[in-house]
């Protein structure tokens, strides 16, 4: 438990929960990033500038607090590049068939009380769990 | 720039933000959570239970508004049905989230760091997103054909 940071835990998820509702009060959308990003790959008259823009958002807000100099970790370089590649399929296509992530079900689902969300996060979750689990020590050469 | 992309912009800053005071955009740290045989970090429990109870709080207040500030109506999805593609697809993120540490808001939050993973990382995901979407269509194009 020695790297446990509690206060800059919740501090940051508040934040992540107050990004979530400013977007349904301004826009009237719910801040799944998948089905933002995912959005973006086929172009819609009138619904691709504002998906845009908010990574546009997430890419800047995390620059900014960087180069405030507040950023409590050194930016991990030089995973793997097989599970690396293999990740980002897995993510890019597993969000899009289950129509979400960590945001969209774990955050904004739930907070909905939503079933669907609900089953998702228990099962990305154990999925996440297991496989982190298993297979982690294998990278790290732990 | 239209009214939503700035609400927008400003809505994915305050949560960018948000990901990287919580370390979410620090994949060692999402691992150090997901990884219980190691030195187990409960931090990201805290993160999703503030997330979670801020924006429980924060949508309801919102949703019982007439109509958002900027938009007609609000769009949140209703269906409530659990199927296959909905399990299906959350395990196969939970692996993907498993090998790596990034989920997609983080990952692209931290292509602001310039790192090379975290490029390729976005660059296999958007390639993932797009075979989703592509196999989706070929099934699609295949059952009208046998429907003739």
């Amino acid at each position: 438990m020695e790297h446990f940071t509690p206060w800059s835990a919740l501090a940051g998820g508040a934040l992540i929960g107050a990004g979530a509702t400013l977007l349904y009060w301004l826009n009237g959308r719910i801040a799944g990033v998948s089905g933002i990003c995912g959005g973006l790959l086929t172009w819609a008259r009138g619904d691709t500038a504002w998906r845009a823009w908010f990574v546009v958002g997430l890419v800047l807000g995390t620059g900014l607090y960087a180069a405030s100099g507040a950023l409590a970790f050194e930016p991990r370089d030089g995973w793997p590049l097989a599970p690396l590649l293999a990740a980002g399929f897995l993510v890019g296509f597993g969000t899009r068939l289950g129509s979400g992530c960590t945001s969209g079900h774990g955050v904004c689902g739930l907070a909905r009380g939503s079933r669907r969300s609900l089953a998702a996060t228990v099962t990305f979750m154990a999925a996440g769990v297991l496989t982190a689990t298993l297979l982690t020590p294998l990278w790290v050469g732990g | 720039m239209r009214m939503t992309s700035l609400a927008a912009l400003l809505s994915g800053a305050v949560f960018g933000v948000g990901l990287s005071v919580a370390q979410m955009t620090n994949p060692a740290k999402v691992l150090a959570f997901l990884d219980v045989g190691g030195a187990w970090d409960p931090s990201l429990a805290l993160v999703m239970l503030a997330a979670l109870t801020v924006s429980a709080l924060g949508l309801r207040l919102v949703g019982g508004r007439p109509a958002p500030l900027l938009a007609p109506t609000f769009s949140a999805p209703s269906r409530r049905d659990i199927d296959g593609r909905l399990i299906g697809g959350a395990a196969l993120f939970g692996i993907g989230w498993g090998l790596a540490g990034y989920c997609p808001g983080p990952a692209l939050a931290a292509l602001a760091f310039g790192t090379r993973e975290a490029l390729v990382f976005v660059a296999a995901m958007a390639a993932g997103m797009w075979a989703q979407g592509a196999l989706d269509r070929w099934i699609g194009a295949r059952r009208e054909a046998a429907m003739g």
